[in-house]
């Protein structure tokens, strides 16, 4: 990518802060916090304690002092509000992010051709073009429908090139400048609604309907209403819904027992209500339950942050658990085109002879190949490139019947291509062509290179080798994938032989040669039987089938429509290594998520020496010695135990919305590494600072 | 801890270990029914038993069949138990002449053997005939026993095998559990028990002259009765099979039922034994032996420091005795310590650690009462059994409780190194997680509730022996025990009356019976999954790190549940002893 056109946003951009907070508060319907068990008997907690406040304060005679009650129940509040305001900041800058995606999609005027009219025979001519089309909004555009856009016009909807070549402008969403060609038929024809037609024509078959493009939907992923729950998200709602349960036994008994206790022992008062509330409200993983939506949600953003539009929550989750990638080796792995590597000169023949003799049958030669050869016959040995006109050449193209290419210059006849068809050219000349340079054929050959022989007339001069060149720094790449166990697959159109040399020198951990779109299907099905999770990219037509049955599915955004609909991702900047990316993206959502938990059940241990002492030191003096950190009195105890809760959701909102930091390695590494931070940590971390909540409220005059 | 008691402690763990890793492997081989020599034994009475009773031994039963098994045949057990009770006074081998039994007491008696439990809200020599004690309670103690490893191995099935409905056959996991471990096991268990004088006859009752009368309420009573009975075949298989129902009210504290030092290691073995030799038979069932020692190395990095935390309280006395002068202090003559409900012959050592064994397997027998405990060296026991019965627990259910505790631990860290947890090759999903969470969630809320109610009701308060914080434990521990099929009791408080025998018989069953349901469908829904081939991305589970989070989830779940009760029992009589 040439330049990056979404800047990492702020994590707390005021516009979004502002509607975050109206959010938070219209969240606080019951209907939608009963989606969250633990937030909602939070919620219960602060209405009850609410009607507590205003029993006491009526009777006169409350559960509690009515502004202590009155204290609890405002934290209460708060903490539900920092939950909401959680959730409405992850999916405020979801649709920020969104927003700007959008932006490019704003109504245009759209030229549509009438239903039964033959488009070829219309559109073609400029002249007779009006007559076929009607000017309609974009959005009013359906499925089906087929458009005309010309040269400085903006694409009205996503769809497929029915017919027409031109240059598009996709930088408002890819953010790479250059324009890239959409024509019909192939896998270039799909083309997004907001791109621009730079020059030429398009006739477009419209693909969605207003509100159901990739965009839309997945911005209906992020809003709160229609977003499903992921599997894993699933099962950790249950175990807090679980622990919930737990320690609404544990809380709520102890208003039995404490009765017992009074009874018994003669003197003090049964544990206040309040107390109990407040309690409860500590002990549930109130942290993780009001940042578990945050977290999937922020995982969303950061796909789009990525420019990956993901279609289903399932998708981004999966992604953490993929073990086998699925990698095209054009692209991907290696650099688009072969390139020359080496001038392997035949026995008697200077290097410098085969180099400017290869250089100069390149001269006129525009493919890759013909430039890479130009290109290192200057590196290696200094010959700049000339011009052929002055030296009186002329250029002999590359045919199918001949397979070589060259030029005639100056009475000699310069010829490079395949091993055979120099051979025949070389014995029409009355050489021979030597077995020593057959044999250096098969060597290259052998490495996974391309040899390309260049003969002067009846002289065999020697071998230049074409080589797939692997892209910088992926090796490393794929040592570092290794280490957290996920298995790399090379996909090439190769021959086994060259597939196999190319999979070493990049270090995949295995390839699949000569690779059909059944042959990849096949290899997805049989990992998928061994237990495996599959990813892999694609983007013709005929990858469809392996997409739709790979676990994660990356659809490149300038494929056909038929890939993107059998993916369950589309990378706008149709990046293959963006995989990679994704992976990253799944594994930190999981971890985050298992992070926080941990961290919000390990703070329980203090927040019961705080409260535990403080509800029954009046029966029990005795218990006054399990308050280790010396908090001054009962009511700042519970108080300091509650806005700790509290707060703590608000100093992890950051955290939720960016994730917690990834490392790749073995899963040993990390747990022990998450462990220590965010288990011990949560034990320890909670102690200080209740003990510094409890000196401000002392400083403030609370007893 | 004395050197004695360190010594015993050694040898036992070291006896326990060199005892259980063949057992453990013998019963992997009788599972697999690759137990050639017993077989050729055994083998036909296990056919003719088969074909006796019409079953097939190759059947493969779904989880929701395996369980309405094992629910079925353990409902007949309990009927059988009740009528033997209800009906004994006019059944034979009752030489005693013993009324027949209370409903309340016979319904509480047969859930509770049925269950493992083996609670028992009646004196045994004073109640139960000979013939309910040998074909009520001591079959019970063979098949309930049974039922528990045979629910443990379709559970670890779960993760042997792949995308199949089969759990095996229940009646073939019971037969060979009961054939080819149990029956043997106790039979030579009981032999060698009636080498150190544990009695085993079919008399009611001898008389003993006594050499110093008592005279009370103006009668001299020159002889006493010593209640005699089929006592050592019982107690073989109430302590391998982690049962725990004494023949005699106050169980091995009886000198009939324990009567040596050497009596009392062989009990204290037989109680840790079959649970710890299960751990290796995990290992070699799932095809990789450390998984079994990392399961046992959890129950041990928990049991341990509580033996020795309970051997030191007991050992340190108690702190008003030392203040009247009292010598607690360790000598030659005497074990030292807070020997208060203990039998001098076997001492702190011998008493602290068959406390910590019983209550850390779901065994629930004694020899020495609970009760009398120093507040701290008793919320070891208690603590034991309030993390689920999963420190060894019950002979099989104690290793599949705490397979699910791995499966939560699994969860959490499986999320924390970024992939869909799993556990042994198998991805924990929400379904699983719902189930584990009903198997941690019950016992526990039937625990609390129970208590609760106990404590609000007129009945629960009125039966307490003692005011205070003592008499919240003695509550806090009957319900702790009956919801986690323990048995065990604090004693103190008088749990015959209609309140508690239903209240606690109701914990019983739910303790139970809501574990084994929620962890054949965990099982039956493994079975179904595939194989997750492990990489280094995969979590292992053999490792000490896992063997620490295994820990720590057993005693983070138990401390958050327990620690507000707990402070208001043993915690709070413990800082008042202190105060004092």
């Amino acid at each position: 990518m040439s330049h990056d056109p979404h800047p990492p946003r702020p994590l707390f951009e005021r516009a979004i802060v502002r509607t975050a907070i109206f959010e938070a508060l219209a969240k606080l319907d019951p209907r939608r916090m009963i989606r969250n068990p633990v937030m909602f008997a939070v919620e219960v907690g602060s209405a009850f304690t609410t009607v507590l406040f205003v029993h006491a304060v009526l009777t006169g005679h409350g559960d509690a002092p009515p502004a202590f009650i009155l204290a609890v129940a405002l934290w209460l509040w708060f903490t539900v509000l920092f939950a909401n305001f959680a959730e409405a900041m992850a999916e405020g800058r979801g649709k920020a992010q969104a927003d700007t995606l959008r932006k490019a999609r704003q109504d245009v005027l759209a030229r549509r051709l009438r239903r039964g009219v033959e488009a070829t025979a219309h559109l073609a001519d400029p002249a007779r073009r009006s007559e076929a089309l009607d000017e309609v909004v974009s959005s009013s555009l359906r499925v089906d429908d087929v458009v005309f856009v010309a040269a400085g016009e903006p694409i009205p909807a996503d769809g497929e090139v029915i017919e027409g070549v031109a240059s598009v402008d996709e930088s408002a969403i890819t953010g790479e400048s250059a324009p890239v060609i959409r024509e019909s038929g192939g896998d270039r024809s799909a083309v997004t609604g907001g791109t621009r037609v730079l020059s030429d024509w398009l006739i477009v078959r419209v693909s969605t309907n207003p509100g159901e493009t990739f965009l839309d939907r997945m911005i209906a992923m992020v809003e709160g209403a229609k977003r499903k729950k992921t599997p894993n998200e699933l099962a950790l709602d249950i175990l807090l819904a679980a622990l919930t349960i737990i320690f609404l036994l544990a809380t709520v008994t102890l208003l039995p027992f404490s009765r017992y206790a009074v009874t018994s022992s003669g003197h003090g008062a049964p544990v206040p209500l309040t107390i109990l509330v407040a309690l409860l409200v500590c002990l549930i993983p109130t942290t993780i339950g009001g940042l578990l939506s945050a977290i999937g949600i922020a995982g969303m953003d950061r796909m789009i942050q990525a420019n990956v539009i993901a279609t289903s929550g399932r998708a981004v989750e999966a992604a953490g658990d993929v073990d086998v990638l699925l990698l095209d080796k054009t692209g991907t792995i290696t650099l688009g085109n072969r390139q020359a590597t080496e001038f392997l000169p035949a026995p008697g023949v200077d290097e410098r002879e085969l180099a400017d003799a290869a250089q100069l049958s390149s001269l006129a030669d525009e493919t890759p190949e013909g430039r890479s050869i130009v290109v290192l016959a200057k590196e290696r040995h200094g010959l700049r490139g000339r011009e052929l006109e002055p030296l009186g050449a002329t250029f002999v193209p590359f045919t199918a019947q001949t397979r070589m290419s060259g030029v005639d210059v100056e009475g000699r006849q310069i010829r490079k291509g395949a091993t055979d068809a120099i051979a025949r050219f070389v014995e029409a000349h009355g050489g021979v062509f030597p077995a020593k340079v057959r044999g250096m054929v098969e060597d290259v050959a052998k490495l996974g290179a391309t040899p390309l022989v260049v003969a002067d007339g009846a002289h065999v001069l020697g071998v230049v080798q074409l080589k797939d060149i692997v892209k910088g720094g992926i090796r490393e790449r794929f040592v570092e994938l290794r280490r957290i166990g996920i298995t790399t697959v090379m996909i090439t159109g190769d021959n086994p032989l060259t597939a196999a040399a190319i999979a070493a020198e990049a270090g995949v951990d295995s390839f699949l040669a000569e690779a059909t779109p059944e042959a990849k299907l096949a290899m997805i099905r049989e990992y998928q039987q061994g237990g495996h999770l599959v990813a892999m990219t694609g983007d013709g037509t005929n990858d469809a089938p392996a997409l739709a049955q790979a676990d994660v599915a990356v659809a490149m955004n300038s494929g056909t429509q038929a890939a993107k609909e059998a993916g369950n991702m589309v990378d706008l900047d149709s990046n293959p290594t963006k995989l990679l990316s994704i992976v990253e993206i799944g594994k930190q959502m999981l971890m985050t998520r298992g992070a926080l938990t941990t961290f919000s059940v390990a703070n329980d241990l203090a927040k019961y020496f705080a409260i535990i002492p403080a509800s029954f030191v009046g029966v029990y003096p005795a218990l006054g010695a399990l308050n280790v950190m010396g908090l001054r009195s009962p009511t700042t105890a519970v108080l300091s135990a509650v806005i700790f809760n509290a707060l703590i959701i608000v100093a992890l909102i950051p955290l939720a919305l960016r994730g917690i930091r990834y490392r790749p390695a073995p899963a040993p590494a990390l747990l022990r590494r998450n462990l220590l931070v965010f288990g011990l940590g949560g034990v320890v971390l909670p102690f200080p600072c209740i003990k510094l909540l409890d000196l401000a409220l002392t400083a403030l005059g609370v007893s | 801890m004395t050197a004695d008691a360190t010594t015993l402690l050694l040898l036992y763990l070291l006896a326990l270990l060199a005892l259980a890793a063949p057992l453990g492997a013998y019963l992997a081989r009788v599972y697999r029914g690759e137990a050639r020599v017993a077989q050729r034994v055994l083998g036909p009475v296990e056919r003719l038993l088969y074909r006796l009773s019409g079953v097939r031994a190759d059947e493969e039963m779904s989880w929701k069949k395996y369980a309405g098994c094992v629910l079925l045949f353990n409902l007949l057990g309990a009927l059988l138990v009740y009528a033997l009770q209800r009906l004994q006074a006019a059944l034979p081998l009752n030489p005693a002449g013993l009324a027949s039994v209370s409903p309340e007491v016979s319904f509480n008696t047969a859930v509770s053997f049925a269950t493992n439990t083996n609670w028992q809200s009646y004196g045994g020599e004073t109640t139960m005939s000979h013939l309910t004690q040998m074909l009520g309670l001591t079959v019970q103690n063979f098949v309930s026993a049974a039922t528990g490893m045979a629910v443990l191995v379709a559970f670890v099935r779960g993760f042997t095998r792949r995308t199949t409905d089969g759990l095996g056959s229940f009646w073939v996991d019971l037969t060979r559990s009961t054939l080819y471990v149990l029956v043997p096991l106790s039979l030579v268990l009981a032999l060698a028990l009636v080498s150190q004088g544990v009695v085993q006859t079919f008399h009611g009752a001898t008389a003993a002259h006594l050499v110093d009368p008592v005279t009370r309420a103006h009668h001299t009573f020159g002889e006493q009765a010593l209640a005699l009975g089929p006592v050592a075949s019982q107690i073989a298989i109430k302590q391998l099979g982690t049962n725990g129902g004494g023949f005699f009210n106050v169980n091995a504290a009886h000198p009939f039922e324990n009567p040596t030092a050497l009596s009392n290691f062989l009990e204290l073995l037989a109680i840790l034994l079959i649970p710890a030799a299960l751990c290796f038979t995990f290992g070699a069932l799932v095809n990789d032996r450390r998984q079994g020692w990392a399961v046992l190395a959890a129950m041990l990095v928990i049991f341990i420091p509580l033996a020795v935390a309970t051997t030191t309280f007991e050992q340190a006395g108690n702190p008003l005795l030392t203040g009247a002068g009292v010598d607690q202090v360790a000598s030659a003559l005497s074990s030292g310590g807070n020997l208060e409900g203990k039998e001098v012959r076997f001492g702190i050592a011998g008493s602290a650690l068959w406390a910590t064994a019983t209550t850390a397997a779901s065994n629930g027998s004694v020899n020495a009462m609970h009760d009398s405990f120093t507040p701290l060296g008793g919320l070891a026991p208690l603590a034991l059994i309030q993390v689920g019965e999963v420190i060894f627990g019950g002979v099989g259910s104690g290793l599949y409780g705490m397979l699910v505790y791995a499966i939560l631990a699994v969860f959490l860290a499986g999320l924390m190194v970024g992939r869909t947890p799993e556990y042994l090759g198998k991805k924990i999903e929400a379904y699983e997680m719902k189930m584990a969470s009903l198997i941690i969630l019950l016992p526990a809320a039937a625990t609390l509730l129970g208590a609760a109610i106990a404590c609000a009701v007129p009945q629960g308060v009125a039966s307490l022996g003692n005011p205070g914080a003592h008499g919240f434990s003695e509550v806090l521990y009957a319900f702790s025990s009956g919801a986690n099929n323990n048995g065990s009791a604090f004693a103190g408080l008088d749990v015959s009356g209609v309140f508690y025998t239903t209240a606690i018989g109701l914990c019983m069953l739910i303790g139970r019976y809501w574990v084994i349901v929620p962890a054949l469908a965990i099982a039956g829904a493994l079975a179904k999954k595939k194989l997750v081939p492990v990489g280094p991305g995969t979590l292992p589970t053999n490792t000490p790190l896992f063997v620490g989070l295994l820990v720590a989830t057993v005693l983070v779940v138990g401390a958050l549940t327990f620690i507000p009760a707990l402070a208001l029992g043993p915690i709070v009589e413990h800082l008042q002893l202190g105060a004092r």
